[in-house]
């Protein structure tokens, strides 16, 4: 097919290149610094490559200290992953609780957790370090996951798309053939809200791996670190081994990766959900 | 009676009593979990924080006995309102709101109308680009920024510096423009998501209308997507501004590369210095606490003054 070239649309694709040139800098440069060593990396320009060597740099990465930072990926993915699951069944339940179910108070209900969506993170992480610290939960996987399964905006989101998405008669029409609450909700309900179950997972999934200060406040065992924690936690000791830039730098790396990559696969998943709970305001 | 139906529009009328009675603990079971979790989680320790704020625990001199705590009103409020650190620490995010919060809006409705306006080449790779740094963490992409900052390992720098420029991205003048910048970067792709969604949600036949009507692709953004963007607009703009309250990463992660950064630079870095440096929790409780009321009123604020001009947005 041929199709002429309109230069309205070629002027807004140069405009979208230059903003595509500014989000994608610091990706590509770390992808080029983390094939370098320490002394190219401050001794060569740094949108180029010089004497490039991936698979030492990530060797060396997988092996330091005792291979900690493959286990600092799988602790990001056990929190994200686990954090984000409960999350999702917890919000589902909760919005479709709301949505269907008139009760007396429940307005209110909607509000407290709506106001829930505006409080700072810090107010309530501090104080949750001090109660966890009271009961020894500071130093474990606990301390992170449980916050982490609670997600207002999930709630917001499920409460809107069940009121919208699930039809009152399917839901009669399954009671009359004799299921109960629990079954409807795990078979037809959650089948019919899945678009906005995908949108909250990948939020809170995002949301908890991108969470610095939980587990800064909450670990101390480097064992438990997720790769933010331990990616700043070698940062801060470049001032006394350069050595450890290349680690820094290449983890970073790794870590951009898999996200990137995640959400390219993942993108086209993030609309449905979402839709709903925009345009309704 | 506890079964009571306050909602009726959800209720088919004829809804027969036996299954009235029924409904109330399906509520309950579905609701329950969530509300525990969001209690225990989030109610209590806000509660806790509060509680927090209005003791004070003084330990002897030599620490050999058990330090006390008494109850103090509002004075570690005081404390906090009139350190001049910690009021300064306000000034800066507000100060850093009013520049990122209007640049990000704005840089994310320009992309998402561009990007759904079906006149670009390239538009899903363009979209995913845009939203890739949504996925980097902030204190990575603060610890990429900050290599791109300085002047060592900065390509930025250097080719500023072949055509003349010298570029510092770290002094204390511009180093709040640095911040901006990294937040920017973070959080604008993911806000044009969001307008994009909207966008999507509107219906063509609309569009359609317009078209029939002689409005070309400018006008139709400007009288019928903008319009029915504003909520989502203003939802972004509401979760901006509660995120730049909260600024803490960023500067904790540039402070190394910098004088022009202290322990008290923002709020949330202040408070986490008063209860892991100095053991203060009560001051850094009712740190926390003045930082969540400032984002309330603002929060609500803004949507007051929004919602007047017009329609209802939330």
């Amino acid at each position: 097919m041929v199709r002429r070239i309109d230069s309205g649309k070629l002027i807004a694709t140069a405009f979208l290149v230059a903003f595509a040139l500014y989000f994608l800098l610091p990706v590509v440069w770390v992808l080029i610094a983390a094939t370098k060593n320490t002394s190219d990396l401050f001794g060569s320009f740094g949108l180029w490559f010089s004497h490039p060597d991936p698979i030492g740099n990530i060797n060396h990465l997988f092996s330091a200290q005792g291979a900690i930072f493959p286990r600092w990926m799988l602790n990001s993915l056990i929190y994200s992953g686990v954090g984000a699951l409960v999350a999702t069944v917890l919000a589902a339940a909760a919005g479709y609780g709301l949505a269907k179910f008139p009760f007396r108070g429940r307005e209110l209900v909607f509000s407290v957790v709506l106001g829930g969506v505006l409080v700072p993170t810090t107010v309530v992480s501090l104080p949750l370090y001090l109660l966890f610290s009271d009961i020894g939960l500071t130093n474990t996987y606990w301390a992170v996951l449980l916050p982490s399964i609670v997600s207002p905006f999930g709630v917001y989101l499920c409460r809107i798309y069940a009121s919208e998405s699930v039809p009152d008669e399917l839901l009669e029409a399954a009671r009359l053939d004799g299921a109960g609450e629990l079954r409807i909700f795990f078979s037809v309900v959650a089948r019919t809200m899945t678009p906005a179950l995908v949108t909250v997972f990948l939020f809170q999934f995002i949301a908890i791996w991108n969470n610095y200060f939980l587990p800064l406040v909450m670990l101390s065992n480097q064992k438990l670190f997720p790769i933010t924690l331990g990616l700043t936690q070698w940062n801060s000791q470049t001032y006394r081994d350069p050595g450890y830039y290349e680690l820094v730098i290449t983890g970073a790396a790794v870590s951009v990766i898999l996200l990137c990559g995640a959400m390219v696969v993942l993108q086209r998943f993030w609309r449905g959900g979402l839709t709903a709970g925009s345009v309704k305001g | 009676m506890s079964a009571a139906v306050v909602d009726q529009t959800a209720e088919p009328a004829e809804a027969p009593r036996l299954r009235r009675r029924r409904r109330v603990s399906p509520a309950l079971w579905f609701v329950a979990p969530f509300g525990i979790a969001f209690a225990l989680f989030f109610l209590v320790p806000i509660g806790y924080a509060v509680y927090q704020s209005l003791f004070k625990t003084t330990s002897s001199g030599l620490g050999l006995t058990a330090p006390t705590r008494s109850f103090v009103g509002l004075d570690n409020y005081g404390d906090a309102l009139s350190s001049s650190d910690f009021r300064s620490s306000i000034g800066r995010v507000l100060v850093f709101g009013v520049i990122q919060v209007p640049i990000m809006i704005f840089a994310a409705t320009v992309l998402a109308l561009l990007l759904e306006s079906g006149r670009t080449y390239f538009t899903r790779f363009f979209r995913v680009s845009y939203f890739l740094p949504y996925g980097v963490p902030g204190v990575i992409a603060s610890l990429l920024w900050g290599f791109l900052y300085v002047p060592a390992t900065s390509p930025i720098v250097d080719v500023l510096g072949h055509v003349g420029v010298h570029a510092d991205f770290l002094s204390s003048s511009s180093i709040l423009g640095s911040i901006v910048n990294i937040v920017t970067w973070e959080f604008a792709g993911y806000n044009m998501l969001i307008l994009i969604a909207a966008l999507q949600g509107i219906p063509g036949d609309l569009y359609e209308a317009a078209r029939v009507d002689g409005a070309g692709p400018w006008r139709i953004a400007w009288h019928i997507k903008l319009p029915l963007l504003r909520p989502a607009i203003i939802l972004s703009t509401v979760f901006t501004i509660i995120g730049t309250l909260q600024l803490f990463a960023e500067p904790l992660v540039l402070k190394p590369l910098t004088t022009a950064i202290n322990s008290n630079y923002t709020p949330n870095l202040s408070a986490y210095n008063q209860a892991f440096s100095n053991d203060n929790y009560s001051l850094a409780a009712a740190q926390a606490v003045i930082v969540a009321l400032i984002a309330f009123v603002l929060s609500f604020g803004f949507l007051r003054i929004v919602n007047r001009k017009g329609r209802r947005a939330w």
